[in-house]
């Protein structure tokens, strides 16, 4: 029975033994592989990270958080309204088509009929094209942020998206529910080309031999991504070898990674301030500046970074990391539980009051630890708190109907830029204009608003961060919200890969510039 | 019995209409399908607009109706994440549960059968009491954990095992049909681990039951004859006494298989393997609907369906049954 144990064992090695990778071929577990091909039909993380493995944008941030010419080598402003844009010539599409200005119009026109991407570039008017490698940005006022959204402008294959599919549905269809052309077909002018995929099993992306960017050092050839749900289960895959690359590492697993020799974690700062909301309508305390400033000074938020976060998230007292134009300095984390309890006095609540919370269990990186430390920092200065957690499937209906006294949100700026955090999450909730989307909170500051408008429009960039300043300093004297960190992204994988030249705190791994040795 | 067949069926078609409904009345506690559509900077507004054109916003009963009505046209609805009609969906998804059912219950049958003989037999023998002691632990500890440990013994320390997914599979029949594991050796690899975990539950309770209904029999009559007639050891403990054993096994490894597919959502998970009850939990957290409905209503048909010829065959078999439900 041992011995039969013994070579049964021994056979299974050898055949291991015969699965190391090739080189240039890496394998991706990610929490979830993209919903579809069509980089319009879903404005979210995933679709962009998509996005810039098999498109290319006008321009694209870079680790450094500048703007890094693609498909367009250069630009300048010709007015307020309107920014000139030269773009590459000799750049071909998966199809075989050549690039042109008239792809990048159609491209946003077609931004126009996705709900995702229409509202993030409502401030526009329109593409004009003025020669075939030259086109204008067009907005309606002027604004500061068209470089951040030409970073949206990602080139499709007009050509290949015209005309109908065979079940008569026209090609360029944006659809959300059901069979599309661009569900299954892309060509964009990116370094790779998807060959096969089976949704929510693998996508096998395989490099574009006539892809523009030669002096891409990528070499990756060929690239399979699996989606793998389970935190547990995806760390298991890379430490035993299956994956050669995994992101996001669960931070309870940091020291496991650190700890082997054959893989390397590497974390980046990232731009999603995760925050909790005081309903001011529902709970009459939550007006009075104090109460909300002695819940801000009661949370012990560098606690909750080195204990529940292990120490991969950046504490936070404001809404937009360092590094954004509103970010500033002087603006520091305040826990301080004596001058809590001394503020909650002067209120004429010390003996505190009772109210609800809810939070997400499966949105942000340990959300439900972090809503049920803040429980218990709370019942410090006598504020008992209810909490209730759900699936994030459940949580967004909740939130919405506002049906507790604290909710929990975290945000991340479109426009990798301050003035979008306030615009969702702080300015007066207005169904009309639609600004205070996120604002559960109810808090609302006809300053703050009037700074966040003038912002928009402010062309001069260091008098617009001025104004940005000014709100991140406002909302920290009133504490409109109670600010917690910004979670970091975190990555890891084996030794031989060069990941930290391709990550950012957008995180979008540019896979085709990864070197593997 | 053709009344009673008729009635039988009935029934069935009943139970059916029970649970298309209780799927229908839950949909709405789950979550908002949309909301996993779309991203966060959709608008209230757009959304349900989005609700209205996949009828989310029309009531119960004629959503219900329309529901129906589309079933008896064999259509069970698209599912919103796969982009595809459901049924397309779990039809696809079922060789992979399929082959791990029969990869556990394979274990399962080569494994309990010598070990409950062997400890029937020499019940005092350290080997016995070892397997015993092996099989309470086996008992007691969720397939989860087995299936972690599992992964962190032999994938991530010992490297030998792979530790997700199906591996490499191969078109069975050659029409896309079933893609099967059990052909490659990577597929091979990629199916000893989660077949250990699913096995385990049911392992050690067919160890004990082996074992007792063994000792059972060894100790009847007919035994005690064979001995003194004096048979070899081996053909009393094989043949006559180890065939009788046989027949309650028989019995309770049927009902445990069924079992065995729920305990599959468990080790899937774990796993990441790409089977039905992977996809049901997945499709739980992204509320899409659609596609729990319709695996309710194919999971629900079949068990209803094996059932109701179940009963129907009891009624050829045993006239009293179809003789008391008729008063």
């Amino acid at each position: 029975m041992k011995k039969m144990m013994m070579l049964v064992l021994g056979l299974f090695m050898v055949m291991s033994v015969g699965f190391s990778a090739n080189a240039k071929t890496i394998t991706v577990g990610l929490d979830a592989d993209p919903v579809s091909l069509d980089i319009h039909v879903q404005l979210s993380g995933g679709m962009l990270q998509l996005s810039h493995w098999c498109f290319d944008p006008l321009v694209r941030w870079t680790k450094e958080m500048t703007f890094e010419p693609r498909l367009a080598t250069s630009w300048e402003r010709i007015n307020e309204y309107r920014m000139r844009f030269h773009l590459r010539k000799g750049v071909k599409f998966h199809s075989g088509n050549t690039f042109t200005a008239k792809d990048v119009k159609w491209t946003f026109d077609r931004m126009r009929n996705s709900v995702d991407y229409k509202g993030l570039i409502e401030p526009f008017v329109g593409v004009a094209i003025i020669d075939d490698y030259t086109v204008d940005i067009v907005t309606a006022k002027p604004y500061a942020l068209l470089l951040n959204m030409a970073t949206y402008f990602f080139a499709m294959d007009s050509a290949f998206y015209t005309g109908m599919d065979e079940n008569g549905q026209p090609k360029d269809a944006i659809v959300k529910i059901g069979p599309s052309f661009a569900l299954n077909n892309a060509s964009g002018t990116g370094p790779f080309i998807v060959t096969s995929r089976e949704h929510g099993v693998k996508v096998v992306f395989e490099r574009f031999k006539d892809y523009w960017d030669t002096k891409s050092p990528g070499n990756v050839e060929k690239m399979i991504l699996t989606p793998i749900k389970e935190d547990a289960t995806r760390v298991a895959a890379l430490l035993s070898g299956d994956v050669d690359f995994i992101t996001p590492v669960p931070p309870q697993d940091f020291k496991r990674i650190e700890s082997d020799p054959n893989v390397k974690l590497v974390t980046c700062n990232g731009g999603r301030i995760i925050t909790l909301q005081m309903n001011q309508e529902r709970r009459p305390e939550f007006k009075d500046v104090r109460v909300r400033q002695a819940m801000v000074y009661a949370i012990n938020n560098a606690g909750i970074v080195s204990k529940i976060m292990k120490g991969t998230a950046t504490v936070a007292a404001q809404q937009g990391p360092e590094g954004y134009a509103g970010y500033k300095p002087e603006l520091t984390p305040r826990y301080d539980l004596a001058k809590a309890k001394a503020l909650m006095k002067e209120a004429g609540l010390e003996n505190g009051f009772e109210c609800t919370m809810i939070a997400p269990n499966n949105r942000y990186v340990n959300d439900e630890k972090i809503a049920e430390a803040a429980v218990q920092m709370l019942a410090k200065i006598n504020i008992k708190v209810n909490l209730k957690t759900m699936p994030k499937a459940q949580y967004w209906d909740e939130f919405d109907a506002k049906v507790a006294d604290i909710q929990m949100i975290g945000w991340h700026s479109d426009t990798e830029d301050s003035g979008n955090f306030t615009e969702f999450l702080m300015m007066c909730a207005d169904k009309a204009t639609g600004y205070g989307q996120y604002n559960s909170g109810l808090y609302c500051n006809k300053k703050v608003d009037e700074l966040a408008l003038a912002a928009q429009s402010e062309v001069d960039l260091v008098k617009r961060a001025d104004l940005l300043k000014e709100i991140e300093q406002i909302l920290y004297d009133e504490a409109a919200f109670i600010p917690f960190h910004w979670q970091n992204h975190s990555y890891a994988g084996k030794k031989a890969l060069g990941i930290a030249p391709v990550i950012n705190s957008m995180n979008f791994p540019y896979f085709g510039d990864l070197v593997v040795e | 019995m053709f009344a009673f067949i008729i009635r039988r069926i009935t029934q069935a078609v009943f139970v059916m209409l029970i649970i298309s409904m209780v799927g229908f009345a839950i949909k709405n506690k789950i979550g908002d399908p949309v909301r996993d559509l779309v991203g966060e900077r959709v608008t209230a507004d757009e959304r349900a607009l989005i609700r209205d054109r996949l009828g989310l916003n029309d009531s119960f009963a004629v959503q219900y109706v329309r529901f129906l009505g589309n079933v008896a046209k064999g259509d069970l609805g698209q599912s919103f994440f796969y982009k595809k009609p459901a049924l397309d969906v779990i039809v696809g998804k079922a060789p992979a549960t399929l082959e791990l059912v029969f990869g556990a219950a394979l274990i399962i049958v080569l494994v309990s059968m010598p070990l409950g003989v062997y400890t029937a037999l020499k019940p005092r023998s350290f080997m016995s009491r070892f397997v015993m002691g092996f099989s309470t632990l086996g008992v007691s500890m969720p397939v989860f954990l087995t299936a972690i440990m599992l992964i962190y013994i032999f994938g991530v320390n010992l490297h030998w095992l792979p530790s997700y997914g199906r591996g490499e599979t191969v078109d069975l029949f050659g029409n896309g049909w079933w893609y099967t594991g059990f052909l490659t050796t990577d597929g091979l690899m990629h199916l000893i681990l989660p077949c250990i975990s699913l096995a385990s539950i049911m392992l050690p309770l067919f160890i004990r039951l082996i074992r007792s209904e063994m000792m059972e029999v060894l100790e009847t009559e007919y035994i005690k004859y064979a001995w003194a007639k004096g048979l070899s050891p081996m053909r009393i403990w094989l043949v006559h006494a180890f065939k009788n054993t046989l027949l309650p096994v028989v019995t309770v490894f049927g009902v445990q298989i069924g079992i065995m597919f729920a305990f599959t959502i468990l080790t899937e998970t774990v796993f990441q393997w790409q089977g039905m009850g992977y996809m049901f939990l997945e499709a739980v957290e992204r509320s899409d609907i659609s596609l729990l409905i319709a695996y309710l209503i194919v999971v629900g048909s079949v068990f209803v369906m094996v059932n109701t010829l179940v009963d129907i065959l009891y009624g050829f078999i045993n006239p009293t049954v179809r003789i008391a439900g008729r008063k």
